[in-house]
């Protein structure tokens, strides 16, 4: 009796928070779902809102006017393989040395860790200033008496490997169904026969979907080529600056996790301290690395405060979704194409978020 | 009592020193390490030259050079320009990230110890909320708190991070609780205690570190946040981060005023870092979700 009742206490005390988050996360998405699949604009108290399919979606990829869009997309491909490289390489360096039984380990590490304490807000200020083209960084040789730098930073409007248009619904579809389907097979092959078929009928029917309800149309071919922005080099420095002391720590956490026989096992075989690293230390880092890319990864397809500060509302060269979601929305008051770009956001953080999740879960639970 | 969240960064030992002969190996890491952390420190000593340095002192092209004298006019005009901010943020943070916490270890103990049908499913779905763009749930955000005449206020704000908190704060106390053995809890209930008797009497004595790891964590994302603050509030009730992206800005950038501003909206966090450095990192790692 006491126990059951003690039981429904805890159900009823879990409660408050399961709704409120039923409402705010899964309540709101299936909303802006819905408001993307309509035609709905303006502030006004009782908007006229027309359903009208995948429309919205349909005009993100194909019509000129959204050509900023599809830059945005191309932008958040550079920008996350960038700085997940620039942060992996140099958290992984930082703890290699960090870890080599160092004096003032301490003083170090907090240099390396403090910029994850501060705001992205800070970070954009400060490096808006650094980044200055006849200003900051490029003027820091005279310091030593050389000439200054005249790099224009993240107003350089260089483009590298540039493409003219192609149909970016296909990409991006292609791209979800791959995910899915690599899901679906690895569920496959550990044995979990129910969520593998799931997917597999999910990815089927999305291509199914898109095959019926998306006419094949290309996008205009005047409109500007697409490419590498230049300009979003500088993004990723002042990004990696204040991220990479995150993959530090998880890397130092991880080489301390390494029993000190291991190592002393491989020295008695007769490596060398390079040796042990390339096939000791760096192999059983793997899944660490795997969270990072996961934890980096989501982190830089949502972007939104450090480039919005740095480099502003009109910087076509290192736009991202983040911003193009925030002005279409709240300044052009068109919440339906905002709603459908905040839906293709979540669908990119999803496809690596949710496997992820699954995972640690399952293997938690068995 | 340690966390169990994560793998706690202890310093190894420093055994290895060797005596004598000082090897040109050790020699080159030194280097490498203290020209990195020059490298890391070189926005630190802009920030706070330039913003020692009076409006009509920062030139463009001379930036790096020492200011000829300390001058606080940034600091000051920078401060009375903030404070109003400042005040928004703290009355904005300090609540939520208690009511968060609190929440979360309520959440993390009916979790741990109370599994209830249908908890692992549950849970999982509860923390992918920490993870979505919350430009997937603003306009309807908006919506709703402008229906509840909460829009532009500060109340309405520290709903959302309160509600947007708890994914992360109930996972660490989760993970800190399912350590504590079950047979604490049935003794417990030998002796009589229910529900929160078990909660005031056992787990929440015991859970000073977590709430110490929980609040640094909830008052640093929520003091440095940014999206929320631009579309909830109104000029009123801005926290620091909307008001310093707009501070300096105009026709001639005062960067000294904005390097001024950008100390002052780091101060807080940076010294919570420096004084419970510990404390945060496993706030960091536990972020990585790794049960």
């Amino acid at each position: 009796m006491r126990l059951t009742r003690d039981r429904l206490t805890a159900i009823l005390m879990i409660m408050p928070s399961l709704i409120l988050l039923a409402i705010f996360v899964y309540g709101f998405i299936a909303q802006t779902a819905y408001s993307s699949l309509t035609d709905w604009k303006g502030m006004s108290e009782n908007p006229i809102i027309n359903f009208i399919g995948l429309k919205n979606f349909q005009d993100l990829f194909t019509t000129i006017l959204n050509y900023r869009f599809r830059v945005d997309l191309i932008n958040t491909v550079f920008f996350t393989i960038f700085f997940l490289i620039a942060c992996l390489g140099l958290g992984l360096l930082l703890a290699i040395l960090i870890d080599q039984k160092i004096r003032g380990e301490a003083f170090f590490r907090t240099i390396f860790l403090f910029p994850m304490a501060l705001s992205f807000v800070v970070t954009g200020t400060v490096w808006r200033w650094l980044f200055a083209p006849s200003s900051g960084l490029n003027t820091l040789p005279s310091v030593i008496g050389l000439p200054a730098l005249s790099t224009p930073w993240f107003t350089d409007k260089t483009k590298l490997f540039t493409f003219a248009g192609i149909d970016f619904s296909k990409i991006l579809g292609g791209l979800i169904v791959l995910g899915l389907v690599i899901f679906a097979i690895i569920l496959w092959r550990r044995g979990r026969r129910a969520p593998a078929i799931i997917a597999g009928i999910i990815s089927l029917g999305i291509i199914g979907g898109v095959l019926v309800t998306v006419p094949i149309a290309s996008t205009a071919f005047n409109e500007p080529r697409y490419g590498l922005n230049v300009a979003i080099i500088a993004i990723v420095i002042a990004a990696t600056w204040q991220m990479s002391g995150y993959t530090m720590a998880i890397y130092l956490a991880g080489l301390r996790g390494i029993p000190e026989e291991l190592r002393e096992a491989a020295r008695v075989d007769g490596c060398n301290e390079f040796q042990i690293y390339r096939f000791v230390v760096l192999p059983l880092l793997q899944p660490i690395t795997l969270s990072a890319i996961i934890i980096l990864g989501h982190i830089s397809l949502k972007i939104f405060d450090l480039v919005y500060v740095m480099a502003g509302d009109a910087n076509l060269q290192v736009d991202v979704p983040g911003i193009n979601m925030y002005l279409t929305s709240f300044r052009g008051n068109n919440f339906s194409l905002g709603s459908a770009i905040a839906m293709i956001m979540l669908i990119l953080v999803a496809v690596i978020i949710v496997p992820y999740l699954t995972n640690t879960f399952r293997a938690e639970n068995t | 009592m340690d966390a169990p969240v994560i793998v706690p960064i202890a310093s190894r030992p420093t055994t290895a020193r060797t005596v004598g002969r000082i090897k040109p190996q050790r020699v080159i890491l030194y280097i490498l390490l203290i020209a990195l952390a020059g490298v890391f420190l070189i926005p630190i000593y802009l920030v706070i030259t330039t913003s020692l340095k009076s409006p009509q002192e920062v030139d463009l092209a001379r930036i790096w050079v020492l200011p000829q004298s300390l001058r606080l006019d940034s600091f000051v005009f920078a401060f009375s320009t903030l404070s109003p901010n400042l005040i928004n943020s703290l009355l904005l943070t300090v609540p939520a990230t208690l009511i968060s916490a609190l929440l979360g270890s309520l959440n993390g103990y009916v979790l741990s110890k109370w599994r209830f049908p249908g908890a692992n499913i549950v849970f999982p779905l509860m923390l992918f909320g920490m993870f979505i763009p919350y430009q997937s749930i603003l306009i309807p955000l908006f919506q709703l708190l402008r229906s509840l005449n909460l829009y532009g206020s500060l109340w309405g704000l520290m709903l959302a991070h309160i509600v947007y908190g708890l994914p992360i704060t109930t996972l660490i106390f989760r993970n800190y609780y399912a350590e504590v053995p079950n047979e604490m809890i049935e003794a417990g209930q030998i002796d009589g205690a229910g529900f929160f008797g078990i909660y005031t009497q056992i787990l929440f004595p015991l859970s000073l570190p977590s709430f110490v790891v929980v609040i640094i964590w909830q008052f640093t994302q929520i003091w440095n946040e940014y999206l929320f603050a631009v579309t909830l509030t109104n000029k009123a009730s801005q926290p620091i981060t909307v008001a310093l992206s707009q501070l300096g800005g105009g026709q001639a950038i005062d960067f000294s005023l904005q390097m001024a501003g950008s100390f002052l909206t780091a101060l807080p966090t940076v010294l919570v870092y420096i004084l419970l450095g510990r404390y945060f990192i496993r706030g960091l790692l536990a972020g990585s979700v790794k049960g």
